[in-house]
């Protein structure tokens, strides 16, 4: 090749001959991917938060779902949630050492934090997969939620006094005791199609027989509740998982890069805070994740 | 297409180039950044396991607790760890104003717009 046309200078790159905010181009883009990618999750949270609102009297309390821990029984409410969010905010403190040793030219260093980056986020991922083989396998002592057929025409719904503890073919769970309790105190009855109410006695028989258990969670129905509960659970975090899994990705390349002395030659490597932009910003959306959808 | 890694002399990368001591002042700064988020998220659990009970004015007043501790933590992350305190102004708010602005309104509107669709069948 007679010119190097790949190399072109400072001055060439930027039409006024500076860049407008004096941050390199890779990394405004980066910045401004980041925003967008916010704007998503902010939607998907946003719409949670929706939904919670709409639903907030039969919205599952994450503490009565997440209290398994590997390896024991123990009632551990929020532990290992906890314990993952902590696993993310340490890989992100190792990332910001990368970059740290990285501005000082120091490749060991370099290697050795995105080396802990990478294995912190596999951590994270398979701490990940663990809690939603839980999830989706649910307790089999616990599965109380029951349903009640759709395929019955003659039944619209079982109606709580107060309107908004509803049993309805979406699922929407509370104990077929508890229900049957409700039913006898005159707290809730059941609704036929043709908005008249059955008697006691044969709203306790119809429970009795055609309350159907469930175990465990997958999109259409869960044993924790309303199917949004769900739905939202798998939506938000797999999606957060799989922005991990791209991260970690992400940041084994470019660990190969600098163990091959690619950015030695290039004499910076700036690189390493582009990527751990991608990878904080991880952290962050999991914070507002934990928050959100754990807490609140 | 010019990639600018392949910027010869990249300026803006190459100004962030710091000294050992400098690096040991940032060192030191990250790991009190890290024990403050640690200790907000300590303090989450703690809170979301200790006071569950929803619905009441207690409640109400942990759930601005647990917002207002996720917006540190958020502005911790974004402001040190991502370094975005330290950029220039204009970058900085470039990336803050519209997405603040934006997501608050979308949150307002979706929360209030939720409480109206309580009533009726569904």
């Amino acid at each position: 090749m007679s010119e190097d046309k790949t190399e072109i200078s400072s001055k060439e790159a930027w039409g006024g001959g500076v860049s407008p905010v004096k941050t390199s181009y890779g990394k405004q883009m980066m910045w401004f991917f980041l925003v967008s990618d916010a704007l998503t999750f902010g939607a998907l949270l946003t719409a949670l938060g929706f939904m919670k609102h709409r639903f907030a009297d039969v919205w599952p309390l994450c503490e009565n779902v997440f209290y398994h821990f590997p390896g024991t029984h123990a009632h551990l409410p929020l532990i290992y949630v906890a314990l993952m969010t902590f696993i993310l905010i340490v890989s992100s403190v190792t990332m910001v050492l990368a970059v740290e040793a990285g501005h000082r030219l120091d490749k060991k260093g370099v290697i050795k934090w995105l080396a802990a980056t990478v294995v912190g986020g596999l951590f994270f991922l398979t701490s990940q997969a663990w809690e939603w083989d839980t999830f989706i396998k649910g307790n089999e002592a616990q599965s109380t939620a029951f349903l009640l057929p759709s395929d019955n025409e003659n039944i619209a719904h079982l109606r709580f006094s107060d309107d908004h503890f509803v049993f309805n073919e979406d699922g929407l769970g509370k104990p077929v005791e508890l229900a049957i309790q409700a039913i006898n105190s005159g707290e809730a009855s059941l609704e036929l199609a043709n908005k008249s109410y059955a008697s006691k006695a044969v709203a306790i028989k119809f429970l009795e027989n055609n309350a159907q258990q469930i175990q465990g969670a997958n999109l259409k129905r869960n044993e924790y509740g309303l199917p949004l509960y769900a739905n939202f659970f798998f939506c938000i975090t797999g999606f957060h998982g799989f922005h991990v899994f791209s991260g970690v990705l992400f940041n084994l390349i470019i660990l190969v890069q600098v163990m091959k002395g690619t950015y030695d030659k290039r004499g910076h490597f700036e690189m390493i805070e582009k990527t751990g932009l991608y990878w904080h910003f991880i952290d962050l959306v999991w914070v507002f994740v934990f928050t959100f959808f754990y807490l609140i | 297409m010019e990639r600018d890694d392949l910027i010869k002399d990249n300026e803006y990368a190459l100004s962030a180039h710091h000294s050992e001591d400098a690096g040991t002042k940032i060192r030191k700064k990250v790991w009190i950044v890290t024990a403050l988020l640690t200790v907000l998220t300590g303090l989450e659990v703690a809170m979301g396991i200790f006071l569950s009970e929803r619905g009441t004015i207690t409640w109400q007043m942990v759930k601005w607790g647990f917002i207002i501790m996720t917006a540190i933590k958020a502005g911790l992350i974004v402001m040190e760890f991502m370094h975005l305190g330290h950029e220039k102004k204009a970058l900085k708010w470039l990336v803050l104003a519209p997405y603040i602005g934006f997501i608050l309104y979308l949150a307002f509107i979706c929360l209030t717009e939720a409480t109206y669709i309580f009533a009726g069948e569904w």
